[in-house]
């Protein structure tokens, strides 16, 4: 029974944590002379208030679960993976460079041919800081965020120059903008909003990876390469070739979301300077959502939901009770540290309970390894 | 009592401490069940018990790391709360754990100083601490030099900075857990006449240990714990090691295990020569030369650290041979990936199974497949065939007499003994044609220990080449047929079981030649 409210609890602890969150939001919002129930209102009206409404957060969940899959994998393989960013771009310029160069093939060869291209994009670009790592023991923790900023300003160079719209080259203003796709190469629509297909795809590949991990080979070693070094290569695996698989994975996921984010949402590229002008941060809200859904695929989809809904709805908060838009990024950290801070409790809590159950004497405790992640293989979930 | 109440070290004694009716639950287990237990000052009280009969919790409640849901402690008569390691340091009980808590870098006294406020406020007194070592040290015949550092020491010095801390903090009683698991045969007789020495000068010592002729041969009196509770106590003189063997298991207890009658075939195993280094990087093993046959377990002797690792790690292929040459079945195999290695049916207990042989987030059944993850049936076309994969574990599970809830509970939540059962079950049923077992019992109760050196010995039977690398020499000398032994990673020689004495190869373990010494 105790046990049984324990695993309640911990179930539980991210939405608690999420619920927090919002109270010390609320304290804020009253500093602000705002009344926070209103605010919080507008929040909810502007993410499930309407199907419009509810299909903007989907939207913005998709790329957020695309790159939460990948991360699944990755930190499951114990590399840390803070390069979604620069894999969303990389993934996104190839895919768009497909788009733009194959016009005389029919719509769906080439979406499809786009989307296998920023999968590829975000592998190579998920996979250097992978060699890296397991061949020359880089952190992979300061490669991937290098790789970020090389990604952003490859990105600017690019559409400043070779792939400028061509009809903004001729213009004086020079928009860094790519030219628009052409509307047979658009990611079909779900329904009457804008709603594509991308998020279908990212719901099925939530329980592909699903499957990768706990029902094939490839996803076991990655996973005990994750767990144990050390016993992955006494069971014969080869540790390194599995550290950079996993990293490459990882990249493709986010290079997958950077496509779709053209391919169903934007229909070109466009960059403000920044990597979050294109990516709106999912890159790094990804991570977010991966450990929010406990490092598992398929939660990993609520998840990504609710960070999608606090995006969008925090938008129209801010206009409602008209709140500066820091409170808004401020609201949106505020969740992010009580979630991981509520992990830590969660793991402290469930190693209180191993400790209190170890049968005493002989095995000196395990070391702890890679204590930054959640390392919990549900095997039947 | 007439005789003075101080220690030599000037602290006061602990006359009698009692423990009555201690009982300490965890969720799901009773680990103490209305124990008792006193010791009183001027004798070694011996606690014997298997793994998880309560030893390790009524010790740690003594020492304030765990407090009594029931029960009380009483001090010199009267009662005590000790709610924490500092109030029992406070009280005048001390404790040596398993695993030194020594930092390596610093220096004998910097470890002992370490965590006491300094006499002279915000800097520190290092002097004044090496003076009191060195009284201490020479009041209880503890040579040891205070400005050393403590990576330099071996393990039996070490455990002297250990006992020279806890005089240092005025203990009366001296709690030592399995003091004698990581010393040589010498060292431990170097211990015993250290402990036969404070007792003779009045401290309390309680003395946990596993090995029956060790406890018979220190202690005074013995108190045996079993499922928590107390099974008897009983002065030593009065008691014999058959009977305290079956005390502490409940049931008849074989002591030497029937070898059989095995023809002894050809090499399966060969090492010519070989060469490697180790993690610190000094030599690990220099020019080894042997080979096990089959139907024989070639016992590796040595006090730990004299490249028993490097010997195991190089065969299986963990690390890199830099000369000589490593056969199996006459198959050069120097250098080959360890997946290779294992391909050709050698089977590897290693030494740390929690680090190298386990994976602990992972179940039992995951952990079934360690070796064969990627084989038919439990891997088809890239997919873990699961309905294979639970069958396996189930049969292994049943047929190596693991305890556990499930096939899917994580091996992080299994005790020591039947963690080792599931690495056993993993490599026996491979079918191997050799098998290196590192320390296969370490840490392991007897019950255990008994089941997994028969499994030993029936691989022997089967043909099997064994290759038993183990720190007890009671182990190695109940089951090989030939030893080795290992110093400064060297074979110092080969003896034949019928010409084996521990005294022969204490000596040889410590890199004396009993031919020459003589």
């Amino acid at each position: 029974m105790r046990s049984r409210l324990n695993a309640l609890f911990d179930a539980l602890l991210p939405v608690l944590a999420t619920l927090a969150a919002l109270g010390v939001g609320a304290v804020m919002l009253l500093i602000l002379k705002v009344n926070p129930i209103e605010a919080y209102a507008a929040l909810w009206d502007g993410a499930f208030g309407s199907s419009n409404a509810f299909a903007e957060t989907l939207v913005k969940a998709t790329p957020l679960l695309l790159v939460a899959l990948g991360i699944c994998i990755s930190f499951r393989g114990d590399v840390i993976n803070i390069g979604g960013e620069g894999q969303m771009i990389i993934g996104a310029i190839l895919a768009t460079w497909v788009g733009l160069t194959f016009t005389g093939l029919p719509g769906w060869l080439v979406v499809t041919i786009s989307l296998v291209a920023g999968f590829l994009g975000g592998a190579i670009w998920g996979g250097i800081p992978g060699v890296l790592k397991a061949y020359f023991s880089v952190n992979e923790i300061l490669s991937t965020v290098m790789m970020n900023a090389i990604a952003v300003q490859l990105m600017n160079f690019l559409l400043r120059g070779p792939m400028i719209d061509p009809s903004q080259a001729e213009l004086a203003s020079k928009i860094p903008q790519t030219a628009r796709l052409l509307d047979a190469f658009r990611l079909p629509r779900l329904a009457p909003t804008r709603l594509h297909l991308g998020a279908l795809i990212a719901v099925i590949l939530a329980i592909a990876v699903y499957i990768l991990l706990w029902r094939t080979t490839l996803g076991y070693r990655i996973r005990a390469v994750g767990q144990n070094p050390n016993a992955s290569r006494y069971a014969g695996i080869k540790v390194q070739r599995y550290m950079v698989l996993a990293l490459l994975l990882s990249g493709a996921f986010a290079g997958l979301a950077g496509a779709t984010q053209v391919f169903g949402v934007n229909y070109r590229m466009i960059t403000d300077g920044s990597s979050s002008g294109f990516t709106g941060s999912a890159g790094f809200n990804g991570i977010v959502a991966a450990l929010f859904g406990q490092l598992h695929p398929l939660w990993s989809i609520p998840a990504s939901i609710l960070f999608g809904a606090l995006l969008v709805g925090a938008n129209k908060m801010q206009r409602v009770v008209q709140v500066p838009s820091a409170l808004v990024i401020a609201l949106n950290g505020l969740v992010v540290v009580f979630v991981v801070s509520s992990e830590i409790l969660r793991k402290r809590r469930q190693r209180r309970r191993l400790a209190d159950a170890r049968q005493e004497d002989e095995t000196p405790p395990p070391t702890e390894s890679g204590e930054s992640q959640i390392k919990q293989a549900e095997t039947g979930a | 009592m007439t005789e003075s109440t101080k220690l030599p070290s000037g602290k006061p004694r602990i006359e009698t401490i009692e423990m009555r009716g201690i009982t300490k639950r965890f969720p799901g287990v009773i680990a103490n069940d209305k124990a008792d237990f006193d010791i009183h000052a001027g004798e070694v009280h011996a606690l014997l018990g298997e793994n998880g009969a309560g030893k390790s919790t009524l010790m740690k409640i003594l020492y304030g790391m765990y407090r009594p849901d029931e029960g009380e402690i009483l001090l010199n008569g009267k009662p005590v709360t000790i709610a924490s390691p500092n109030d029992s340091i406070n009280l005048g009980i001390g404790m040596i754990h398993q695993h030194f808590m020594l930092v390596p870098t610093l220096t004998v006294a910097e470890n002992v100083a370490l965590g006491l406020p300094s006499s002279r406020g915000a800097l520190t007194d290092l002097d004044r601490v090496s003076k009191r070592i060195v009284e201490l040290a020479s009041i209880y015949g503890l040579k040891i030099d205070p400005s050393a550092y403590v990576w330099q020491l071996s393990v039996g010095q070490q455990q002297r900075v250990e006992i020279i801390k806890a005089l240092y903090r005025g203990a009366a009683l001296l709690i030592l857990d399995e003091p004698t698991a990581v010393l040589t045969p010498q060292e431990v007789d170097e211990l015993f006449v250290i402990m036969r020495q404070m007792v003779k000068d009045g401290h309390a010592l309680i003395f946990i240990s596993h090995k029956l002729h060790e406890v018979v041969e220190i202690s005074n009196r013995i108190t045996v714990l079993r499922d928590g509770r107390r099974i008897g106590t009983r002065l030593t003189s009065e008691t014999t090691k058959q009977d305290l063997a079956n005390w502490m298991v409940g049931r008849e207890i074989g002591f030497a295990p029937d070898r059989g009658k095995v023809e002894i075939g050809e090499a399966r195993l060969k090492l010519e020569k070989v060469e490697c280094g180790s993690d610190r990087g000094t030599p690990g093993l220099r020019g080894v030369s042997i080979e096990v046959r089959s139907g024989e377990i070639l016992g590796i002797a040595g006090v730990s650290g004299n490249g028993q690792r490097e010997l195991a790690e190089a065969i299986t292929g963990l690390r890199k041979v830099t000369t000589g040459r490593v056969f199996l079945e006459g198959k050069d195999i120097t250098n080959f990936a360890p997946g290779d290695i294992t391909e050709l049916n050698l089977s590897y207990i290693p030494e740390e199974r929690m680090r190298d042989g386990m994976i602990k987030d992972f179940t039992i059944a995951e952990n079934m497949i360690l070796r064969e993850h990627h084989k038919m049936p439990y891997s088809r076309m890239g997919f873990l065939n699961l309905s294979d994969i639970s069958k396996h574990a189930d049969e292994l599970i049943a047929k190596f007499h693991v305890k556990t809830p499930s096939r899917e509970t994580h091996a992080k939540n299994l005790s020591g003994g039947n963690i080792q059962k599931v690495v056993l079950a993993r490599e026996i049923s491979r079918n191997p044609r050799a098998i290196i077992a590192a320390q296969p019992t370490r840490g392991l109760d007897i019950g255990a220990t008994e089941y997994v050196r028969e499994q030993l010995l029936i691989e022997r039977r089967k043909g099997v080449a064994v290759m038993l690398i183990s720190e007890d020499l009671d182990e190695i000398l109940a089951l090989s047929d030939r030893i080795a032994v290992l110093y400064e990673g060297q074979v110092m020689d080969i003896v034949p079981r019928s010409e084996a004495t521990p005294e022969r190869l204490g000596l040889l373990m410590a890199g004396v030649h009993p031919e020459v010494s003589s």
